[in-house]
């Protein structure tokens, strides 16, 4: 067995008939295989396979690229991230800091004085997002129970693609369509509620999906179980194949109200902004986080409204990351259990 | 040629965890040497060390030396990419890219060491699978999607893989636990036909086929669940089977182990 | 026979009603009830999705019927009045440029974050990073539009006269004179909102290509890259072709953070190929319009262009669809 270093093969070897024995001497150099390793039943020529003598290196520097660019697209990615944050932190901590924040509405307040509150704002998104869900979480848990426990056939497949559908429509597409039927067809009004109506549109395929995920995790073992004690087919499902997986539904309900409770353009055309408290979801105009933005947006030249825009940003946004983040631990905790 | 592997006082560890402790064996070249012993023994994870394949797992390591003739497996410099370049591997249930037709499988390799030539491919795919006794089941559906094939024709299909890189050893890991017994008894057909190119190692659960194919047997054991496994012993296949110098091979052997 | 759910142990007749799967427990009042809030709520929301395509026809054909213009065709957007004339061929134009361009950018860079989740990251890091990502997803689009105005934009506008100043000869590249809200500006908002959905579904796929396929390279003595070029890749294709779709619907249906960030067009401005372009996209022109919504004639102009939105989008996501499908027959 010859085991030539590099030298041995610059003092004489040609190129064509390295030995392997310096292959694994040298990383940088993958070496044609050994003539004496010939697969069984024939081989061809050695001119041919003179070209798998292709130098390591290039294959080691690709590599080496590649591990560059994923981490630099993953810090490219987190530079927005960092940047969008640190933008509206640094413009709006100040506000949400003062007493007034959390307590006061914009009542009298124009747009070049100071002082008023986001109370309003907050208690109109959060009353939003719960009737939508009062709307959207029971629709959509029992159409996610009907595709996974009832479903077959046609009609299954068709929900299931309409859900799709729902999935994909557009936030101002969805508005349209209640305002075609609202204001158009019916002549109500617009309001908070009609708004809650079009977000339902949009919540409803984010509970399906993750309500379905989360019951085909619940395994087949428990419901045969249930089923050979004699319990019913719907007190199964109730109260085995739900509770199981009960952690993963409310996360996914608190998921999907994050997502709706940042959308801004079913607001825009069905519930107009306004600076009072505003409890009544059924007449008049309905105040909302996103919609306090747009309005002080319209005023930007004030920096008292830019303020203002960048204090109800921070606070949407503490908003949605703390359903992420309830939801999220509600996640593990229900799967540490299990 | 096929190369000789030395190992010397090899631990093996995941983690905190000690998988394999002090190994010492030699593996001759042109031989099939077998792997036995009960699950959990170690075997398989001792044979993933000779082409540092357990550091695909996280934290797996090793403390010691395995010589493939004079080139040290664990130097500082050595590149693990080329380490199984040279020491090919069959696992346990047939892998074959799904993606890939017949042909593209066996040529992955080769194309991963640049070779292009349509001619060389073409040489090296029919020899290759010649080699691995598939050539006649496939050679008029090369294009095909390899995972078409049956189980059996799938790990011959692997086996054809991995020997068109001309490795110098070829590793397998329960290469039949998952065929029926015809196509095992085409594999272990193939490995005694391999042997006369390759350095062979295999790791196996059945004792009658480590007794049909291989030429040294060692048999790996553990001395309670928790402990890390352990060589017992290594030698001819015969005395192995036939009188072995440990009463834990003889027990085992005989059926009399747990 | 275990391990397989009681259900599908019951002959079913097809086309029967879906309770009449499980003839078990179909005749408890419970089970009816509840099996039948279940298949209703089904059917509600099939008939959610089947109102808002009628009511979107059905309110669009009067306003189409009574239009001067070729809808399709036409750039000029004169809804209402007496001799109403309004055409999508602007909006259509920058919708699709702008989520064609948002996705040159986002497809590679959120399936090279999915492999660095996934292939590349140190494991105690992966969890966190990953939920950096998710974070990105989190901030609502508004929040996006606020930033890509006032802060994004002055810092794009130096890139862009570069680019102008160096490229301008080629006629995707022209100088337009408008310097904020082009159309390539919105591009690249667009493509860092939709990253985080490139990211999530490729990097779910990707965490699934299986073990021995990626030890069958390795053993191969394939390098990180070969192998994940020979089997992570491959595997997880479909997975990124409909995440990209996913991203793409998302990206032509954006609307608020693009009404912040447009600069819409005067009636009749001259026609130009360059990405420097400003113009409104489906959803801007409709948002930001909303106040005009005063007679069903000028709303039927705004409805019919949605309609055109929901349907691009629909196809778009029904590739993504069939694309899913299609792996789900493959890989079973």
């Amino acid at each position: 067995m010859s085991t030539l270093t590099r030298e041995g093969r610059a003092a004489g070897e040609s190129r064509a008939q390295p030995r392997s024995g310096d292959r694994l001497s040298d990383q940088h150099d993958q070496q044609p295989p050994d003539e004496g390793a010939t697969p069984p039943g024939g081989r061809p020529d050695d001119a041919a396979l003179e070209e798998m003598g292709n130098p390591h290196h290039g294959r080691a520097v690709k590599d080496a690229a590649a591990r560059v660019v994923m981490w630099g697209a993953f810090g490219a990615v987190i530079v927005p991230l960092v940047w969008i944050l640190y933008t509206v932190v640094s413009h709006g901590v100040n506000l949400l800091l003062s007493s007034t924040w959390w307590t006061n509405n914009q009542r009298n307040i124009n747009s070049g004085d100071t002082g008023g509150g986001a109370r309003h704002a907050i208690e109109g998104t959060l009353m939003m997002a719960g009737v939508t869900a009062v709307i959207a979480v029971p629709i959509g848990i029992l159409t996610a129970v009907y595709l996974v426990e009832y479903g077959r056939g046609p009609l299954a497949r068709a929900i299931s693609f309409t859900v799709d559908i729902l999935s994909g429509i557009p936030s101002i597409v969805a508005a349209l369509f209640v305002y075609a039927v609202w204001v158009t067809t019916f002549g109500i009004e617009r309001s908070g509620f009609a708004a809650a109506l079009s977000l339902v549109l949009l919540m409803i395929p984010v509970i399906v999906r993750s309500t379905e995920a989360m019951l085909l995790l619940v395994p087949n073992e428990l419901r045969e179980a249930a089923y050979a004690l004699g319990v019913p087919k719907w007190v199964t499902v109730v109260k085995v194949v739900l509770r199981t997986a009960f952690s993963g539904i409310v996360t996914g309900v608190l998921l999907g109200l994050a997502r709706i409770m940042g959308e801004t353009a079913p607001l825009l055309i069905l519930a107009p902004y306004t600076k009072n408290f505003q409890r009544d979801l059924l007449h008049g105009n309905f105040p909302t986080l996103p919609m306090m933005i747009n309005q002080d947006r319209g005023d930007i030249g004030f920096a008292t409204a830019a303020e203002r825009m960048w204090g109800a940003a921070l606070t949407l946004i503490l908003l949605v990351l703390l359903l992420n983040v309830i939801g999220r631990v509600i996640a593990r905790a229900g799967s540490a259990k299990t | 040629m096929a190369k000789r592997i030395d190992v010397t006082d090899l631990n093996v560890y995941y983690g905190a965890f000690k998988a394999v402790e002090g190994v010492t064996m030699t593996i001759e070249p042109r031989s099939v040497t077998a792997f036995i012993g009960p699950s959990g023994c170690g075997k398989s994870t001792f044979l993933r060390t000779l082409n540092r394949m357990h550091e695909v797992i996280a934290g797996g390591r090793v403390e010691g030396k395995v010589m493939l003739d004079d080139q040290d497996l664990y130097a500082p410099r050595m590149d693990p990419v080329a380490v199984r370049r040279t020491v090919g591997m069959v696992f346990q249930r047939p892998n074959p890219f799904p993606t890939m037709s017949i042909y593209d499988n066996v040529a992955a390799g080769l194309r991963l060491n640049g070779v292009k030539n349509k001619k060389t491919l073409d040489g090296i795919v029919e020899s290759s699978l010649q080699g691995a006794n598939l050539w006649a089941e496939v050679k008029d559906r090369l294009n095909k999607p390899g995972a078409g094939l049956s189980g059996g024709q799938q790990q011959r299909l692997c086996i054809a893989r991995a020997i068109a890189v001309q490795p110098q050893v070829l590793l397998m890991d329960e290469p039949c636990s998952a065929l029926d017994p015809i196509s095992t008894l085409a594999i272990e057909d193939l490995v005694g036909e391999l042997k006369n190119e390759f350095t062979i190692v295999i790791v196996t659960h059945n004792m009658q086929q480590a007794a049909r194919v291989s030429d040294r047997t060692a048999f790996f054991n553990l001395r309670a669940t928790g402990e890390p496994g352990r060589l017992v012993e290594i030698a001819d296949t015969t005395k192995i089977f036939n009188n072995p110098s440990e009463q834990a091979t003889e027990d085992y052997i005989s059926g009399r182990f747990g | 026979m275990t391990g397989v759910p009681v259900v599908d142990e019951k002959p079913e007749p097809k086309g029967n009603a879906p309770l009449g799967g499980d003839n078990a427990s179909t005749a408890r009042l419970g089970d009816r009830l509840f099996g039948g809030a279940a298949t209703a709520s089904g059917v509600i929301v099939i008939a959610m999705v089947t109102l808002i395509a009628t009511f979107l026809i059905v309110q669009a054909v009067p306003a189409l019927l009574d239009n001067q213009e070729n809808f399709l065709t036409s750039r000029a957007w004169n809804p209402g009045g007496d001799q109403p004339g309004f055409g999508i061929l602007e909006f259509l134009w920058t919708t699709v440029v702008a989520g064609a361009i948002a996705m040159l950018i986002a497809v590679p860079f959120g399936v090279a974050v999915a492999l660095f989740l996934t292939q590349y990251a140190p494991v105690w890091m992966r969890g966190p990073a990953a939920a950096l990502v998710d974070l990105l997803a989190a901030v609502p689009s508004i929040v996006y539009g606020l930033w890509g105005l006032i802060t994004f934009a002055p810092f794009f506008r130096p890139i862009q006269g570069w680019i102008e100043s160096t490229f301008g000869w080629f006629p995707l590249l022209a100088q337009t004179g408008i310097t904020g809200g082009t159309i390539l500006f919105i591009a690249v908002v667009l493509s860092i909102m939709v990253v985080p959905i490139v990211t999530a579904l490729s990097r779910e796929i990707f965490a699934q290509t299986p073990l021995a396929h990626k030890e069958g390279a390795l053993a191969l003595g394939a390098t990180h890259w070969e192998m994940i070029r020979t089997t992570v890749l491959p595997f997880g294709r479909p997975g990124v072709i409909s995440a990209s779709m996913l991203a793409l619907g998302r990206a032509l249906g954006e609307t608020i953070a693009v009404t912040f960030l447009v600069s819409s067009l005067p009636n009749g401005a001259a026609w130009t190929w360059s990405l420097f372009n400003g113009g409104e996209t489906f959803a801007s022109k409709i948002a930001n319009n909303a106040a005009e919504f005063s007679n069903p004639s000028r709303t039927g102009a705004y409805i019919a262009a949605a309609l055109v939105l929901f349907v691009l989008t629909f196809v778009v996501n029904s590739i993504a669809r069939i694309v899913i499908e299609r792996r789900k027959a493959f890989s079973e």
